[in-house]
């Protein structure tokens, strides 16, 4: 199966919304810290969404409020100083910020599963790795100490850690990095849930075992038909295993898109600034193409669009009004599935 | 494992010569003369006080006498009391399981309302309880600690009559109870304080929000993952602090009454005794330096990140 | 192993803060920011920071020019104010503020008079054991090997007395007991703790990758020292020095009441409240005063170190 085709089945119309496969429906979301300083704008009004089986990339520089969405699904966020003010979350027709504390527990690690990026301080040091995945078991499922160390082993197992029934009561140090990050992947996985939310899964890892891992994930994501939501700053890990992709760019998104009409026709001068500073081997010798300036400070976003200060294209009208995310279509009109700019000079972007 | 606890106490041999030397050399080398305090203010006779001396060694040269002193020692002679002439080892074997427990009632004061407290106050952060509590520990860290012990004994003791203001009786619990809450208190104080800040710097570890991520309950978080890992510091200070209260007893005994190893050595001092000084501490040296290995194994297992080799 | 820097943990048990050197918050305003300038900025906003250090530079005010406060003799008794006028605390400032102690000294005045042995005390034990024991503790971090251990050995003996059982032995033995003998004393047996959490914020600053760069660039053994390790490895030692310079006030006044703190003749807090335990029960007046300004002394250079340990930690704001 190629991800084309992957692509092709998945328009997503809205019939669909009713029947199974939308699992996530993530709507006009916003969340801001209470600090000090004053209220930082982490995300603003951010929308997208999830089937069961797909894959959705979430892209954005460290700021962009890529991690705090995630956060916000998850549950997460610590609140105070973090504060939801608007925006819905609905998991699977119900919105999951009007539920009691209670029923968001029993949804997340069983429905809903978390990656995070640096497996060795997000594992517990002092409790071995055949504990904290038996706990999942043992909290969710009621199963005694001893069946959730055999569903542990079985586990680790399922993650190809070599010799699981040896390594099942070490300590997360003890691993290795690719190691660590597949025990995490194998605690998401345990319940087997409906949606997995991964935090920069490979970041940290050595470049190597980064597409040991992805694969991994990107395989049993396929057995178990779940939905996979993929945060990430890479480009390279998302055109192998995203089927879309949402750049987000300090706290909003600028541009969706499947993922390979991305890469040939980015929507927005963010995103083509992206893709152009990826090195190149056939552009050898030439400079490597960087985005000006820095991302925005959250506790003041420029008026207007957010990245006007950085745009090469940047109008006065950029620097008034906050441009809203459109559908993008073809220089007839054709309807482009599932691509939305939210730049006031989408046009000249993908088709000038 | 067996290598390092041989390793360790190896290492505990220069340091248990050393403090013993060095507590040696502060009685010793000090002026103030013991032998001529058995006159009290009248004036000593010079020929009595040398035949003292002379009898008792005193007239050798200091690093003589200390190798005097730990020849005896590791013999288990401690000595004599210049007044008296009471070997020392009974004195400190009467005093000794006095002391203890009264230590031990302190150090499960400690414990149990410590750990409670600063548990209470780290995981409630910032609530009228956590503000409560810190202002209780500061209180009682900057109070001296006798004011606590004369106060108490005033109010329970005199006032409303809770308690016996003096201990008759050393083996009796309820009448230790007051003198062991008071030896605990500072204890207890700084036990609190550092449960609250290790519960506050891990509950914002990247594990904790692995165990939210997880769907665990709120309780089981709070006991098997942020417990679990706070209280590490908190029982390294445990472990060291029995040596500390045994010690440190001199005054609490002093009000209530008891006649413990602080009475033993305040009479030690006020007298010049040096011997009993060097006795009651090297005895003490002993109980820290194993305390503090102890802790070091403890630590290994509740840590296992550490490995001893 | 990953870096668990091999302490003893016996050492981390005390209150070792731990200082870690990175930046606030990301999601905070950017802009350079030192850990100081942070902590600084941080200190200005807590109200209980800005209340300890006023209270602090108003005692060390009182015990530079107690003559501002009062002008009664300290040690002119007169028994006909035996116990008198008991306390009046409608009279701001004026000598029957406090009341009269048994001998008819006014205990305002005593207060006032008292601050400067008391203080000169916790600040003169805790500069000596600052500067020896950090010495002590720079040293065996920063070297390691043979110092290290014969450092730290030496340090683990003087660990093994306990504090205030050592300062009673070497007390004991002077019959005149000024403020130099005390602090003498005390800081003898002080300088340990410092010398342990010195020691420990060395090693771990000594691995930190902008010491390995001063390294690499060719910067000198003192270089690197004063330069890097000795500004990073600080923050900790101030934090713990300032909370033990209120113990060492404590102490003096627990020896006080042992009869081995200063001289009759001297004013001092813990001369008086020993002196104030003996009529504690029908004038208890004369201990409360005494007790309650050396308990606000204490309770603000503690306060002030806990406010200096969590703007220092990110971790902990």
């Amino acid at each position: 199966m190629t991800i084309t085709e992957k692509t092709a089945d998945v328009p997503a119309p809205r019939s669909g919304e009713e029947k199974s496969g939308r699992l996530l429906d993530v709507k006009d979301l916003h969340v801001e810290f209470h600090t000090r300083d004053g209220v930082v704008k982490a995300v603003n009004g951010v929308n997208y969404s999830v089937d069961a089986g797909e894959t959705l990339a979430v892209l954005g520089e460290s700021g962009s409020g890529k991690s705090v969405t995630a956060q916000a699904i998850m549950g997460i966020l610590d609140m105070p100083p973090g504060k939801i003010p608007q925006g819905e979350i609905i998991f699977r027709g119900q919105d999951m910020l009007k539920m009691s504390n209670e029923e968001r527990r029993k949804i997340r690690g069983r429905k809903i599963a978390m990656i995070f990026q640096d497996a060795l301080s997000s594992l517990n040091p002092v409790l071995s790795v055949g504990y904290q995945l038996g706990e999942m078991f043992r909290v969710h499922e009621g199963l005694s100490r001893k069946e959730a160390k055999a569903k542990a082993i079985e586990l680790m197992d399922r993650v190809k850690i070599p010799a699981a029934k040896e390594r099942v009561s070490d300590y997360p140090h003890q691993f290795s990095g690719g190691m660590r990050q597949r025990i995490m992947i194998a605690m998401a996985l345990a319940l087997e849930p409906d949606l997995i939310i991964a935090d920069e899964p490979t970041t940290a890892l050595d470049v190597t075992v980064q597409a040991q891992v992805m694969d991994l994930l990107a395989d049993l994501q396929r057995e178990y038909n779940m939905g996979l939501i993929l945060i990430t700053h890479d480009l390279g890990v998302v055109a192998d295993v995203a089927d879309k992709i949402a750049v987000m760019y300090a706290g909003r998104i600028v541009e969706t898109a499947p993922v390979h009409e991305l890469y040939k026709r980015p929507a927005h001068p963010y995103t083509r600034g992206l893709l152009d500073s990826i090195p190149r081997l056939d552009q050898k010798g030439q400079e490597l193409y960087a985005i000006k300036g820095l991302p925005p400070n959250l506790l003041k976003i420029p008026s207007g669009c957010a990245f006007n200060p950085r745009c090469p294209k940047a109008q006065d009208i950029c620097r008034t009004e906050v441009p809203p995310l459109v559908p993008v279509t073809e220089r007839d009109g054709a309807e482009l599935a599932g691509r939305g700019s939210a730049c006031h000079f989408w046009k000249e972007t993908i088709h000038g | 494992m067996g290598r390092y606890v041989a390793r360790r106490l190896l290492q505990m041999i220069p340091v248990f010569i050393g403090t013993t030397l060095l507590i040696f050399l502060m009685v010793n080398a000090l002026p103030g003369d013991p032998v001529k305090a058995l006159w009290g203010d009248k004036p000593p006779d010079p020929a009595q006080v040398a035949q003292i001396k002379h009898d008792r060694g005193l007239d050798l040269p200091l690093w003589e006498q200390y190798l005097h002193y730990m020849k005896g020692l590791v013999q288990g002679d401690f000595g004599k009391t210049i007044a008296g002439n009471r070997p020392i080892l009974d004195e400190i074997t009467q005093a000794f399981p006095v002391s203890m427990r009264l230590a031990a009632m302190a150090w499960t004061f400690e414990l149990v309302v410590g750990i409670t407290l600063g548990v209470i106050a780290g995981v409630r952060r910032g609530r009228i309880i956590d503000t409560t509590v810190t202002f209780f520990t500061l209180l009682v860290i900057s109070v001296p600690i006798f004011v606590f012990g004369l106060g108490f004994q005033l109010i329970f003791g005199n006032e409303l009559g809770w308690v016996k203001p003096t201990v008759q009786d050393s083996e009796d619990f309820q009448q230790l109870m007051l003198p062991a809450l008071v030896l605990g208190l500072v204890g207890l104080a700084y036990v609190a304080r550092l449960t609250r800040t290790s519960i506050k710097e891990n509950r914002t570890a990247d594990y904790m929000r692995t165990a939210v991520a997880k769907g665990l309950p709120r309780q089981r978080i709070v006991t098997r993952h942020l417990l679990r890992n706070s209280l590490i510091p908190v029982v390294t200070y445990l472990g060291t602090d029995i040596g500390a209260l045994m010690g440190g007893a001199v005054i609490t005994e002093g009000i209530f009454n008891v006649t413990g190893v602080g009475n033993l050595l305040f009479q030690g001092i006020a007298r010049r005794e040096g011997a009993i000084i060097v006795g009651v501490v090297t005895v003490l040296v002993i109980v820290y330096l194993l305390a503090s290995l102890l802790v070091d194994l403890l630590y290994a297992v509740l840590d296992p990140r550490i490995r001893y080799a | 192993m990953p870096d668990v820097t091999k302490t003893t943990p016996a050492e981390a048990a005390a209150e070792t803060p731990v200082v870690t050197m990175k930046p606030a918050d990301g999601r905070e305003a950017g802009g350079a920011r030192s850990l100081w300038s942070d902590a600084w900025r941080d200190l200005r906003r807590r109200p209980l920071f800005v209340i300890s250090a006023l209270l602090i530079l108003l005692v060390l005010l009182v015990s530079a020019f107690p003559g501002l406060f009062t002008s009664t003799d300290p040690g002119s008794g007169d028994l006909q104010k035996h116990f008198l006028g008991s306390p009046n605390l409608g009279h701001f400032f004026q000598e029957d503020w406090f009341g009269y102690d048994r001998q008819g000294r006014s205990i305002y005045a005593r207060v006032v008079y008292g601050a400067r042995n008391s203080v000169m005390v916790g600040v003169g034990v805790t500069l000596l054991v600052t500067f020896f024991g950090g010495l002590v503790g720079m040293l065996a971090g920063y070297f390691g090997g043979f110092w290290d251990s014969l450092l730290s050995r030496i340090t683990d003996v003087f660990f093994g007395i306990p504090f205030l059982l050592g300062a009673m032995v070497v007390l004991n033995a002077f019959t005149d007991r000024n403020v130099w003998v005390i602090t003498g004393a005390l800081a003898f047996l002080g300088w340990t703790q410092i010398a342990r959490v010195m020691r420990g914020a060395v090693i771990t600053t000594k691995h930190a990758d902008y010491v390995m760069a001063a390294k690499a660039l060719g910067a000198g053994t003192k270089r690197i020292l004063f330069r890097h390790v000795l500004p990073n490895a600080v923050a900790p030692v101030i934090v713990v020095a300032t909370i033990a310079l209120g113990t060492y006030i404590v102490a003096e006044s627990t020896l006080s009441y042992l009869g081995l703190g200063f001289g009759s003749d001297a004013v001092s807090w813990g001369a008086d409240i020993s002196d104030a335990t003996q009529d504690i029960r029908n004038n208890p007046h004369t201990l409360i005063f005494p007790a309650g300004m050396l308990s606000i002394t204490v309770l603000a250079f503690i306060m002030l170190g806990d406010a200096v340990r969590e703007a220092l930690d990110p971790k902990l704001r």
